[in-house]
């Protein structure tokens, strides 16, 4: 199944299994999503749990809030990443702070799906990577799948939390297929996951970047270097006691993601990784990643966006340390 | 069981109550949008009444609608044929664009959003220049200075605070230009377009603010957006709002006319909603089957906006079959150009990922910019690893 159907599959499970969930957004009715994923959910859940919003993103946050107080569990969608901002300052504000302004007595069971990256030669604000601004306010989760069985589960647990959730979709991975299996033990939403094992060197990412990452660690092996590759599926909190346990194997460390390095996702890995295993690592902890420039036109991307030869150029880099 | 006591005053003081309450809230019945051509091609004024009632206006607005929907349909040709990534069409709203843009003077500043092509072609913007954020060579295309028109804006309802903004900085300087901001139904319900509404107002900022009500954002109704009819929200928050029949050219350029007018006279804003319908797709990657009723569609192709001013310049005598002519070998001719230039236009130099991120210059960027270059030059050149 797709990474798009799983996820609607997983809204589609959530609605039958609790009334009190609610899925709205800019043309998730009729239309099912502009990329489908609440296709169908409307005819057969109704407009009262199904909700297309007015065009406004503000309003979708600020209203999930208020449904969430009266409550609901709103799982909304932002049509595109560069579309969130409007509701930046209700997330960010509101959103992430009521449960800790009330003591914890209020809880914001929000999740907020945002189809995020490039990659699919899209216009101007359709193809970006905005994780780190929301991993750096603290009262929100930031998670994003990579595959579609993580899809569907994360997508299930995201809604059963109590915190409110930022749920990044990879969208040029829409498209992906994988096995799906409703009846599983999922691993914890938080925990990261080994996807391919490795000896001498660790390759983080998450997202539309693990793919790629596995396709450099067989490229590598071709070349007679071993890599391990580890999904982080969360942004925030981050699984650093199994990036670490990597790393203390491997000693060394690359982490990928679209996202602009600066005050990246992998600054801060960087960082925890270096304090955690200084005396083990025989590398710097290097990144590939975004530049410091606006995302550029479609017809750019592919000199912005990392590709097997960074990764493996970064990868080289490393291993002549 | 005893009745209760009816503490309720007596009748008649109740229904003057209601009735004085009624008064602030009855709804006004809605008359329908201002019009001069009917679909038909006949005027609903006679044609001294009729305001910019001249042959040579009236084959001017025709013209340019035909350009302006020769360029949307080639591009949406290239679109399809893999040269353009996206490309959302104008087909239908020809005569809102049009019959506004000719109502403007050069020197007033237009704030589109990204279907303005029409309203482009009208301010001398390229055509070939508004099809390169399409094709993705660039996230601008042209410079605004020169037409007086902005940047196509995609997030959809920021640019109408722009507007506003660059309105205040008009009357500042005491210019009697104005502002426009082109939105749609949708955009309606951003927070941005309200909190433009309200700066203009107290501001009395001379911003004409112009909704194209094509009747749908993507798949949503105009019903998803707003329970009053557009133009009204003007009047709440202090400035006049009019409804034009938005595929009727002359009024919609009578109208615009009339409110700029109004504007320049030191009136303050003004909202015109110009009543209209995306007969084409929202863009290139949107199926409309999947949420619109074909007998819509049907409904407002019989009052296509060209075909009725072509039948009323053709039933008044102000244009022989010559002139027609003449549009059509133009239209191809621009068809052509586009095409051609579309065809041969280079993709950015690589580097071009860091041109203009800052105006004056940033350590990293220029930093990153040296690496990525000599990673490029470690492909190609043989002195290195
Ligand atoms: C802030 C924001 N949210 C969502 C979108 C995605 N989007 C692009 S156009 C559109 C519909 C706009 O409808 P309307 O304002 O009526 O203008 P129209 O396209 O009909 O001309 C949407 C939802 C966007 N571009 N910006």
């Amino acid at each position: 199944m797709t990474l798009a159907k799983a996820l609607n599959l997983s809204l589609r499970t959530a609605l039958e299994d609790d009334r009190d969930v609610l899925v709205m957004g800019e043309d998730v009715g009729r239309l099912g999503g502009v990329f489908r994923v609440t296709d169908g959910l409307q005819k057969d859940f109704g407009e009262d749990r199904v909700m297309d919003s007015p065009l406004a993103e503000s309003g979708i946050v600020g209203t999930a809030i208020g449904l969430a107080l009266g409550g609901y569990r709103p799982v909304v969608e932002i049509q595109f990443d560069g579309f969130v901002f409007p509701a930046y300052d209700q997330i960010v504000t509101q959103l992430a702070k009521l449960h800790a302004r009330s003591g914890g007595t209020l809880r914001m069971p929000v999740v907020i799906r945002i189809p995020y990256g490039g990659g699919i030669g899209a216009v101007e604000h359709h193809s970006e990577s905005p994780e780190a601004l929301f991993a750096h306010v603290a009262g929100l989760k930031v998670v994003s799948p990579s595959n579609p069985s993580d899809a569907y589960w994360m997508l299930r647990q995201a809604v059963r939390s109590d915190d409110p959730v930022i749920f990044f979709e990879p969208k040029r991975r829409y498209w992906d297929t994988g096995a799906v299996d409703p009846d599983a033990t999922p691993p914890p939403l938080h925990r990261a996951q080994i996807v391919r094992a490795g000896t001498d060197l660790t390759l983080v990412a998450y997202g539309p970047s693990v793919k790629l990452c596995v396709e450099a660690a067989e490229a590598a092996a071709a070349d007679g270097h071993s890599l391990e590759v580890v999904d982080l599926r969360s942004v925030s909190p981050v699984d650093f006691d199994t990036v670490q346990t990597s790393v203390e194997k491997t000693h060394r460390l690359v982490v990928v993601h679209e996202a602009p390095v600066f005050f990246g996702a992998g600054a801060e890995i960087a960082a925890r990784i270096t304090t955690r295993c200084f005396y083990t690592l025989e590398a710097p902890v290097l990144r590939v990643g975004g530049h410091h420039a606006p995302y550029p036109p479609a017809r750019l991307e592919r000199h912005y966006l990392p590709d097997l030869d960074r990764v493996l150029a970064t990868v080289d880099h490393s291993l002549a340390y | 069981m005893t009745a209760p006591t009816d503490h309720r005053p007596p009748e008649a003081s109740a229904t003057a109550f209601t009735d004085a309450l009624n008064a602030f809230t009855d709804r006004p019945h809605e008359p329908p949008p201002l019009q001069l051509i009917a679909p038909d091609g006949t005027l609903t004024l006679p044609p001294e009444q009729t305001p910019g009632y001249r042959p040579a206006l009236l084959r001017t607005l025709y013209r340019d609608m035909r350009m302006s929907r020769e360029l949307d349909t080639e591009a949406t040709a290239l679109q399809r044929q893999g040269e353009l990534g996206l490309w959302p069409p104008l087909l239908g709203q020809e005569a809102a664009q049009v019959g506004s843009a000719h109502a403007l003077r050069p020197d007033d500043y237009v704030f589109p959003s990204y279907r303005e092509h029409g309203v482009a072609w009208c301010r001398g913007v390229d055509p070939v220049d508004v099809v390169k954020l399409y094709r993705g060579v660039t996230n601008g295309g042209w410079d605004p200075r020169e037409t007086n028109f902005h940047l196509y804006t995609l997030v959809v309802g920021a640019h109408v605070l722009h507007a506003t903004g660059y309105a205040m900085s008009l009357a500042k300087r005491g210019s009697d230009a104005v502002a426009v901001a082109y939105f749609g139904d949708g955009a309606s319900s951003e927070g941005d377009v309200a909190e433009a509404f309200t700066f203009a107002a107290v501001h009395d900022a001379p911003v004409l603010f112009f909704c194209q009500n094509n009747q749908w954002a993507i798949s949503e109704p105009v019903t998803r957006q707003t329970n009053s009819p557009l133009h009204r929200r003007a009047r709440g928050f202090g400035f006049p709002g009019v409804r034009v029949d938005g595929n009727d050219a002359l009024a919609v350029h009578a109208v615009t006319r009339h409110a700029l007018d109004h504007i320049r006279g030191g009136g303050g804003p003004f909202l015109v909603e110009a009543f209209t319908y995306r007969m084409g797709a929202h863009t290139t990657s949107d199926d409309p089957t999947r949420y619109r009723p074909p007998a819509e569609l049907e409904q407002w192709r019989a009052k296509d906006p060209l075909a009725r001013l072509r039948t009323h310049l053709t039933a008044a005598g102000h244009a022989a079959p010559d002139f027609f002519d003449e549009v059509e070998q133009q239209a191809r001719e621009l068809a052509h150009r586009v095409r051609h230039a579309v065809r041969t236009m280079p993709d950015p130099e690589r580097l071009g990922v860091f041109d203009h991120v800052h105006a004056e210059g940033h350590a990293l960027v220029d930093e990153e910019r040296r690496g990525f270059e000599e990673y490029e030059r470690s492909f190609t050149d043989p002195e290195r690893p």
